[in-house]
């Protein structure tokens, strides 16, 4: 700690999945061994954390005490800050954020409204410590729910006071974590199990990971509190293997722990023992499902069985086990420090807290975000998001991950809560928030999610099974034009069916994307049904790519750039697309230059262009 | 050759003797070393989880991380999540198949590719991504995708005649 105090400044650079992919380890090399080499190491110290939540912008930089805030830095502008910035004392402007909106520079931290507007309780560490160092953990307070949870408290009075605080499962069902806890304490069977669920299988969601990577101690802290509650020292943490990354985290940070005595036998010299084994998931969604999950554990198929006997009378190879999430357990060690009145005093009425969602899709700020229960969609997409990227409009956003459910512009005042989400057709879910614009068709998203939760069905129920592939069948055939007036109708009675037929989570929400998106969207999908239009632009079958003979200027870029030769022309020669050979693959759009944009597409709509490629300027009649 | 092979499988396995959690570790060491599942690993697997060569093979093509056949020098992953999707995910594919002249789910004949699909790395404020070996690659255009897999000379020559 003295060492700090010898420092003036500190630079955090943010070296999670996100910014590694866009190289953030280069950047705290090049620090290190640039301030070696202007002989800074007295006044600057550097150090790496998890996620900052704010991935888009990344690879983030950010220099305190002051809390200027970097982004998207690149190696090269490594000298520059440590010249302008720590030598000199003048801040980068030009890696400064920029509101999108009205392109202000925001020079600090603080007063970017991406993280203005959140409330961060889960994420309370991700992007300030270093989640390779338990002393950083330490420094913010860390452990000491678990001391106080072992020498001041009672297991009923902790799971008493999980219960008043009103936590429900961060997972996506919103089960009582108090409750589940005392079914777990007052099952008599030995050997109990606590059990992570990490197994994050949404696509478009990494909110676990992110908690994983940046601040794994705060997970492990409260499966160790669960322990004690529930009276075990067993606990296993179920890792997605997609999440190599999280993994080994993981694995310092228990190491670390047990050399503390923080975990492992006898923890601070009291009788209370217990150890965290990590099991990596060997990638099936349906492991997300508890029952799932504890037989892929066992070393069995992941197939869910039918409840009851609920997982905290029969889990883990049939013992008592409390499985919870990882934001769950997060948030555990903030309720038994500050108490379940201050938590309770977070949230709505029947949602107490915060919530985590992954912030992905066609929105300007992509990013983690937290915000207190009963925030409406409006504040998350436009307040924090920043609204939809490139100025185009919004039109929708997915919450539940695959098999939540699209929310419309109209539902935007609604306020975010397990209740009313479930009301809407969607869902809580673990997180996931995907955001589409107008360039998104609902219908070929809906068949998306829909073929998603069909190659992830285990295959146990008939329904899921084979009503799912029924789905995609009557979605092919009206996204190709062919649907008939009665499809949709087929479709709810279908969705329906496999909701009711079907065990798991994933079967009884599966036909969500369908059934919501066909409720809120139903005009999109006549366009496709009776018009054979596809309004967004996306549905190949519906759409054509044409060649404007008034604006072709006979370059031949797109003619070479084709991949199936379907672009015929010449020198000066205005090009013609063979709409038979075309794929549709968009490729000529893109690389047609931007001051011919002599490339048009179109649904429903025929567009004269001459037979043949013919002199540019001849007219196309 | 048969034997050497057993032999290292048997040394990757030793760890796992006696343990609790068994079956999915055992699959997952056998294929970090080797890079897919030969034959010869159900049996092993088996013997020291006391199970049948039958019951591990079901386990291990239950998920969809086990691969029975040999992987290429380049494992690339490209993601089709939601995120990746909205934002021409599948595009990001089709240009990659034509890059590399193969399809996702297969292994070039000279062993330099695998190509699949994934349903999310969890990059998502990157969309599109991909993943070739331990590196992830973000905010994909075409573009990127012919710098990231040049054209062989051999299909230059191809695309050219």
């Amino acid at each position: 700690m003295e060492t700090r105090l010898n420092n003036e400044y500190k630079i955090l650079v943010c070296q999670s999945t996100g910014c590694e992919s866009s190289k953030s380890d280069k950047i705290t090399q090049a620090l290190e061994t640039q301030i070696k080499q202007l002989e800074l190491s007295k006044n600057v110290q550097v150090k790496f954390t998890g996620c900052h939540g704010f991935c888009q912008q990344g690879p983030i930089v950010i220099v305190e005490p002051e809390g200027v805030f970097y982004t998207q830095v690149k190696e090269e502008d490594v000298p520059e800050i440590l010249k302008s910035h720590i030598v000199d004392g003048k801040y980068v402007e030009r890696l400064f954020y920029h509101n999108p909106v009205t392109g202000e520079a925001i020079s600090l931290y603080k007063d970017v409204p991406f993280y203005s507007r959140q409330q961060r309780l889960i994420l309370r560490n991700c992007g300030h410590i270093n989640p390779e160092k338990i002393d950083d953990y330490l420094a913010t307070g860390g452990y000491a729910a678990l001391k106080k949870a072992i020498f001041e408290m009672q297991p009923t009075q902790i799971i008493e006071e999980i219960s008043r605080s009103g936590l429900r499962g961060r997972g996506g069902a919103g089960f009582p974590t108090g409750k589940k806890w005392e079914e777990a304490y007052k099952a008599k069977e030995q050997p109990k199990y606590v059990v992570c669920n990490g197994d994050e299988g949404d696509p478009g969601a990494f909110m676990d990971r992110s908690v994983l990577e940046a601040d794994p101690h705060s997970v492990l802290e409260g499966m160790a509190i669960a322990g004690y509650a529930i009276g075990t020292p067993n606990g296993y943490i179920y890792v997605r293997a997609e999440y190599p990354l999280a993994v080994k985290r993981l694995r310092m940070a228990i190491a670390q722990a047990k050399e503390r005595k923080l975990l492992g036998s006898d923890i601070m010299g009291s009788a209370f023992s217990f150890d965290v084994e990590i099991m990596q998931g060997a990638g099936a969604f349906v492991c997300g499902e508890g029952s799932a999950l504890m037989y892929s554990i066992e070393g069995k198929r992941g197939m869910p069985r039918v409840r009851p006997p609920r997982s905290v009378a029969s889990g883990l190879w049939g013992k008592p086990t409390s499985l919870n999430n990882v934001k769950t357990y997060a948030s555990v060690p903030l309720i038994i420090n500050r108490g379940a009145d201050w938590y309770r005093s977070i949230g709505t009425e029947g949602s107490k807290g915060t919530a985590v969602f992954a912030l992905t899709g066609k929105i300007a700020n992509s990013g983690l975000i937290e915000i207190p229960m009963g925030a409406t969609l409006r504040e998350v997409v436009f307040d924090i998001g920043g609204g939809v990227q490139e100025s185009k409009n919004f039109k929708a956003v997915q919450t539940g991950g695959p098999s939540g459910g699209c929310l419309p512009e109209s539902l935007l005042d609604l306020p975010i809560d397990f209740e009313s989400l479930t009301q809407a057709g969607s869902m809580m879910g673990s997180g996931g928030m995907v955001v589409m614009d107008t360039d998104t068709c609902m219908v070929d998203l809906a068949q998306f999610f829909l073929k998603f939760c069909s190659n992830e069905s285990c295959g146990k129920c008939v329904p899921c099974r084979e009503g799912l592939p029924l789905m995609i069948d009557i979605m092919k055939k009206i996204t190709q034009g062919e649907g008939e007036p009665d499809d949709i109708n087929r479709l709810i009675n279908l969705g329906e069916t496999i909701k009711s037929g079907s065990l798991c989570g994933l079967g009884t929400t599966a036909p969500n994307p369908v059934l919501s998106s066909i409720r809120y969207f139903e005009d999109e999908w006549k366009a496709h049904v009776i018009d054979k239009i596809c309004p967004a632009l996306v549905c190949r079958a519906l759409i054509n790519f044409y060649i404007l003979p008034d604006k072709c200027a006979g370059c031949g870029i797109c003619l070479r750039a084709c991949p199936v030769e379907a672009i015929s022309g010449g020198k000066r020669m205005i090009h013609v697309i063979d709409q038979e050979k075309c794929i549709k693959c968009a490729t000529c759009l893109e690389k047609c230059p931007t001051r011919f944009n002599a490339i048009v597409k179109v649904t429903g709509e025929h567009i004269t262009v001459p037979k043949e490629p013919v002199p540019v300027g001849t007219e196309a009649k | 050759m048969a034997t050497d092979l057993r032999e290292q499988m048997r040394e990757i396995l030793a760890p796992f003797q006696g343990r609790q959690v068994v079956l999915i570790p055992a699959l997952q060491a056998v294929q970090e070393k080797f890079g897919y599942l030969p034959e010869a690993a159900m049996e092993e697997i088996g013997r020291l989880a006391g199970l049948s060569a039958n019951v591990v093979y079901g386990v291990a093509s239950f998920y969809a991380q086990f691969r029975m056949t040999p992987i290429g020098k380049k494992h690339v992953a490209v993601c089709q999540g939601t995120a990746c999707h909205v934002r021409g995910g599948a595009r990001i594919l089709e240009a990659i198949e034509r890059a590399i002249g193969i399809k996702a789910g297969e292994t070039s004949p000279d062993l330099q590719y695998s190509l699949e699909t994934v349903a999310c790395i969890g990059a998502c404020a990157l969309a599109p991504t991909l993943r070739i070996n331990e590196d992830t690659h973000g905010k994909l255009t075409t573009n990127e995708v012919e710098q990231l897999f040049p054209k062989t000379a051999k299909q230059e020559e191809i695309s050219n005649s």
